[in-house]
């Protein structure tokens, strides 16, 4: 199968085709993928050379003079570098762009923490206004792209991983999707976690909810499932544990309600390896993940 | 050459330090506050193509105070140019003013970036460049002021490494310098630009022939930048 990140460039090379005010602005990573756009559209494909601060910076002046700027690069030199251009040269000047990011949490776990970044979607939380995709299949990558590019001058970011499941799911890019419909409460799964939440609750009679956009977080579905499966909420997420664990509080402030929240741990590993290792050394696996998830929703529910 | 109208009111350069005491309330203002002022004026005054009339033009000259610090000068020659009402600047900094000790686009008519944080205002001068080129206003120019100390950030200096080399012929940038970076060597910013392949010249910062000269200096297929010396601050 292949990834998110190959799926990247030929979509927002189709989009540069469509749309004369979509501009790509890179920082070497993932160039290779825009070398024929770069020939078609010489202005509006833009690698700025190892300079996130310039990244960041440069597409916000592309989307002041009216442009549809797609700025990419890891997470980690996306998100965490050029967080104060994010603040200010996005937020602060009122500017729109779609950030693109891969490597995810873990993506490249022989490369080790330097390209790690599970805190990002936790620092885009400190800011107002994002929109946040976190799509689980290589398919769901490509219809959030579009959704994401499309969406005004809004400020987007969209999280690809090589983690994925084994099938795509429709997505709109607002609302989260009910896979199962249980009693005895509900797990939000986010993206790519999704195939190990569904094998690790397979047999409990739980509500499974989907999540591929995560910011808005929709607290309309999460509402409408607990008047079912009642108010004790497991979140799994791809990202730092706990990162909505606030939003889901937030959600269900009016009612008495338990949540758990699952993801990836703080502590650094100071381990290398492959992905999957990382994944149970995180405990989100589906053996964990169901111990973890029957241990909070109590035995005998 | 003084053009703009306000309520059939002209300003001149000669009413700048009255404008700036609506702000600060004072009659005389130091070269700290100044610095800026000269080179403020000989580009809205004879260089910028902007108007207040049309704000939203997206052909406009991009004028980025990058050095958000004591824009006192700045609110002067907008309200001197018609951007701002002269009745804005007495409340300069209170709570119900749009004018702060930082500019905010959001909030004061004809300004183009919300400055403050140093560093940022020539890498979003390069996108402003690079939007511009690509929806064919060949003829708009981005300008961007820049602190000699604000230097100091790495930030800008991934924005002069790569305009260029990428040839940014629109994007133009005015350092005004009053030798106040902490560590710095004899023409150092200037041979900083030259290095990365930009165009350089160094002027006398309140001389307005010698800024006009060199603001309007061909510079064919490069970016531009000119070092506007001043008076050294008082450390």
């Amino acid at each position: 199968m292949d990834t998110m990140r190959d799926r990247f460039g030929p979509v927002v090379t189709r989009l540069l085709d469509e749309d004369p005010r979509v501009a790509v602005v890179l920082a070497e990573i993932g160039a290779d993928a825009f070398t024929d756009a770069a020939r078609r559209h010489p202005d509006r494909v833009v690698n700025v050379g190892i300079r996130e601060q310039l990244l960041v910076g440069a597409g916000a002046g592309l989307a002041l003079t009216g442009m549809r700027p797609v700025v990419h690069t890891f997470a980690s030199f996306l998100v965490e570098r050029p967080f104060e251009q994010l603040k200010l040269d996005l937020g602060h000047q009122d500017a729109g762009a779609v950030l693109v990011s891969a490597a995810a949490s873990f993506d490249w776990p022989a490369g080790g923490f330097t390209h790690m970044a599970p805190g990002d979607v936790a620092l885009l939380d400190t800011l107002d206004g994002w929109t946040v995709h976190v799509p689980g299949h290589p398919d769901e990558a490509e219809t959030l792209l579009r959704h994401a590019v499309a969406a005004g001058d809004d400020k987007v970011y969209v999280r690809l991983s090589a983690q994925s499941n084994a099938a795509g799911r429709p997505v709109d890019g607002q609302r989260f999707r009910t896979l199962r419909e249980g009693r005895s409460g509900v797990v939000l799964a986010v993206g790519p976690v999704l195939d190990e939440v569904l094998e690790a609750t397979s047999g409990l009679d739980v509500t499974v909810l989907y999540a591929t956009t995560v910011r808005p977080f929709d607290t309309a579905a999460l509402e409408r499932a607990t008047r079912a499966a009642g108010t004790d909420v497991v979140l799994v997420e791809p990202y730092l544990a706990g990162t909505s664990t606030a939003v889901v509080n937030d959600a269900l402030s009016h009612v008495p309600h338990r949540v758990l929240g699952l993801g990836v741990g703080r502590r650094e590993l100071r381990r290398y390896g492959r992905l999957e290792e990382h994944v149970a050394a995180h405990g989100l696996d589906a053996g964990s993940l169901r111990r973890r998830i029957g241990a909070f929703l109590g035995p005998g529910r | 050459m003084t053009t703009t109208e306000e309520r059939g009111r002209t300003y001149g350069y000669a009413d700048l330090p009255a404008l700036m005491s609506l702000m600060t309330g004072d009659e005389k203002h130091g070269p700290a506050a100044t610095s800026t002022l000269d080179v403020l004026w000989v580009l809205y005054d004879r260089v910028l193509r902007v108007a207040p009339g049309r704000p939203d033009d997206p052909g406009r000259d991009r004028f980025l105070l990058s050095k958000g610090h004591g824009p006192m000068a700045y609110y002067a020659v907008l309200a001197a140019k018609g951007f701002v009402p002269e009745e804005w600047l007495p409340g300069f900094g209170s709570f119900d003013s749009p004018l702060g000790h930082h500019p905010d686009r959001t909030l004061v008519p004809g300004v183009e970036i919300g400055s403050g944080s140093l560093g940022h205002g020539l890498p979003i001068a390069v996108g402003s460049a690079l939007g511009l080129r690509a929806q064919g206003y060949d003829d708009a120019k981005v300008w961007v002021l820049v602190g000699d100390a604000e230097l100091d950030e790495g930030s800008n200096h991934e924005a002069i490494a790569f305009a260029g080399p990428a040839g940014l012929e629109g994007l133009h940038t005015v350092v005004v310098d009053n030798a106040s970076a902490r560590h710095a060597r004899p023409g150092g910013l200037a041979a900083r630009f030259e290095a990365a392949g930009w165009s350089v010249v160094t002027v006398d910062g309140r001389d307005h022939e010698a800024l006009y000269a060199a603001f309007t200096a061909p510079h064919p297929g490069r970016p531009h930048a000119v070092v506007a010396r001043v008076e050294p601050k008082a450390v």
